[in-house]
């Protein structure tokens, strides 16, 4: 059984017609209706992700990946209506819970947040508060999920900055003096402070050079593979895909084009635009 | 589960039948590039079986439909597991992973990049992850790496700075580490010197003497002629033939 699934995933901003998914994706070469101008952010993907397993996400902006990955974090604040006249449709099971998770109330919705499904936003800033210390980033986690002795919580931080390899030492300085690695080693001690049994980033290296980047790609690999937490990861770098996933969709205007094992991907493309894009890399 | 059956024990471990393999570069105007074409052959338990021929004649195509990394365009990849056998061609991807994690290891002359991993922990990791205790762990990838002569200076030190050939003898630790019950080989001693390949060929007998069954390109005849049993020869993509070593002449699997 799987751990996290999604089934016929649709996410649409905008007021949407009949056209909207025949006149959009791959084929047609857009995610924008011409009928109705709507966008199609993601349409119909289909996916799941077993314990343990990490699942890439790769595709250019635009291709609905970053829709795809806040739709499976439970990020949009409303449930069945997304943010700014978006539209959710669609089924998200998992299972720690019955039902479809795109239905539950706020209560839960947060719930599942703070304790099953954490997402490592692509902005530091959306992920963190710059002005308090790293160690109230994580803190703050642990004291949403329920978590009171002050004793208790700084140890459970000490151990998770010393898991991400963020020095102890720093835990009190304020999060906007950490480097950039630093900052995102922060986001993922964050996300992985409640345990979590699955963990979405999204574009994990942006605004990191690429030196840093190895490191904290890394660090999540390690962590990921000892804590044996699933992973959804969501790249339009196939560097980072290939190094994190087992098994990874390619995404394109709204749509998956193609889904397999990483390296049958990378080394047996089917799809036209999956060849094209790992040629540009190659 | 509906993709295995049972199988009596006489089966060979592994069974290829009729394996097709073409490539369609949409890019290149839908061009057809022909990997494979009808390839058949069984590999016993405990065989090791040299897959030679020219450059260009699918040998890595082959070994590659055989881990999945290519995804074959028809016909099957029996594989005899303990637990009844697998299609290694058509079953789903989670089942795959679940074979290269317990049962079936890879290497390729080429060392995937793992950023910022000494190279003993590139050996021991996947070991640990797999059950093992880190202390045995890094103790079996020790030895691994000293029997490969890799120098201990080294050991800890990140194989990306490696020069090819001492990045080869980690990338061989690492696929043989977990005793896989099939592993497959795709020219992981190209790039030693003759004492680490004699060393290698040492370690790759103790391992068939263990049971492991091996399918295995090898660009040197000394490897082949010393620890092969059989050698299929291909040729153009298909099969030209196949036989015990020692009805070859070394001209055919130099
Ligand atoms: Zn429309």
């Amino acid at each position: 059984m799987s751990l996290l699934e999604g089934a016929d995933l649709t996410k649409i901003y905008g007021d949407g017609c009949e056209s909207c998914r025949a006149r959009t994706g791959d084929s047609a070469g857009t995610n924008q209706c011409p009928v109705c101008g709507s966008v199609v952010a993601c349409a119909d993907v289909n996916l799941s992700v077993a314990e343990g397993e990490v699942l890439g996400i790769v595709g250019e902006s635009g291709s609905g990946k970053s829709s795809l990955a806040e739709t499976l974090a439970l990020a949009a604040d409303d449930g069945g209506e997304g943010e700014s006249g978006s539209r959710i449709e669609g089924e998200i099971r998992y299972a720690g819970h019955e039902g479809n998770l795109l239905e539950v109330d706020y209560e839960t919705r947060h719930r599942l947040r703070n304790g099953d499904i954490s997402l490592v936003h692509q902005h530091v800033r959306d992920g963190l508060e710059l002005d308090f210390s790293g160690g109230g980033n994580v803190a703050e986690k642990l004291l949403s999920a329920g978590w009171r002795n002050y004793e208790a919580v700084r140890e459970r931080v000490r151990s998770l900055f010393e898991e991400t390899e963020i020095p102890v030492g720093r835990m009190d300085d304020p999060t906007h003096t950490y480097s950039g690695g630093m900052q995102r080693r922060v986001q993922i001690a964050r996300a992985l402070a409640n345990d979590p049994a699955v963990v979405v980033l999204d574009e994990p290296t942006t605004g990191l050079d690429v030196s840093v980047q190895a490191r904290v790609l890394d660090t999540f690999r390690r962590v990921q593979r000892e804590e044996g937490v699933a992973a959804i990861v969501v790249s339009h770098d196939l560097g980072v895909v290939r190094l994190l996933a087992d098994r990874t969709l390619v995404m394109r205007h709204g749509r998956v084009v193609e889904s397999g094992l990483t390296d049958r991907i990378m080394e047996d493309p089917h799809h036209e635009y999956t060849q094209t894009l790992i040629n540009s890399v190659i | 589960m509906s993709e295995f059956e049972s199988a009596p024990a006489s089966t060979p471990l592994l069974a290829v039948e009729n394996l097709h393999k073409t490539f369609d570069m949409h890019a290149l105007g839908d061009k057809r590039v022909v990997g494979l074409e009808d390839v058949s052959f069984a590999v016993e338990r405990g065989e090791f079986l040299a897959v030679v021929g020219e450059s260009g004649s699918g040998k890595s195509s082959l070994l590659k439909c055989l881990y999945r990394t290519y995804e074959p365009s028809s016909g099957r990849v029996l594989y005899a597991g303990p637990n009844g056998t697998v299609d290694l061609a058509s079953c789903d991807d989670r089942t795959v992973i679940d074979l290269r994690t317990k049962a079936i290891g890879y290497t390729s002359q080429f060392l995937d990049e793992i950023p910022r991993v000494p190279a003993v922990d590139v050996v021991a990791r996947p070991l640990h992850e797999g059950g093992m205790a880190v202390d045995a762990a890094r103790e079996r990838a020790e030895m691994l790496l000293s029997r490969l002569r890799l120098p201990e200076a080294l050991w800890e030190a990140y194989p990306a700075t490696f020069s090819g050939g001492e990045r080869q003898r980690v990338n061989l630790a690492q696929a043989i580490a977990p005793k896989p019950r099939l592993l497959l080989l795709d020219e992981p001693t190209s790039a030693l010197d003759p004492e680490t390949r004699a060393a290698a060929i040492d370690l790759l007998r103790e391992f068939l003497d263990d049971g492991t069954t091996i399918v295995g390109v090898f660009h040197n005849r000394d490897v082949v002629e010393a620890v092969a049993d059989r050698v299929v020869v291909l040729e153009d993509a298909r099969v030209r033939e196949i036989g015990p070593v020692e009805a070859f002449d070394r001209e055919v699997i130099a």
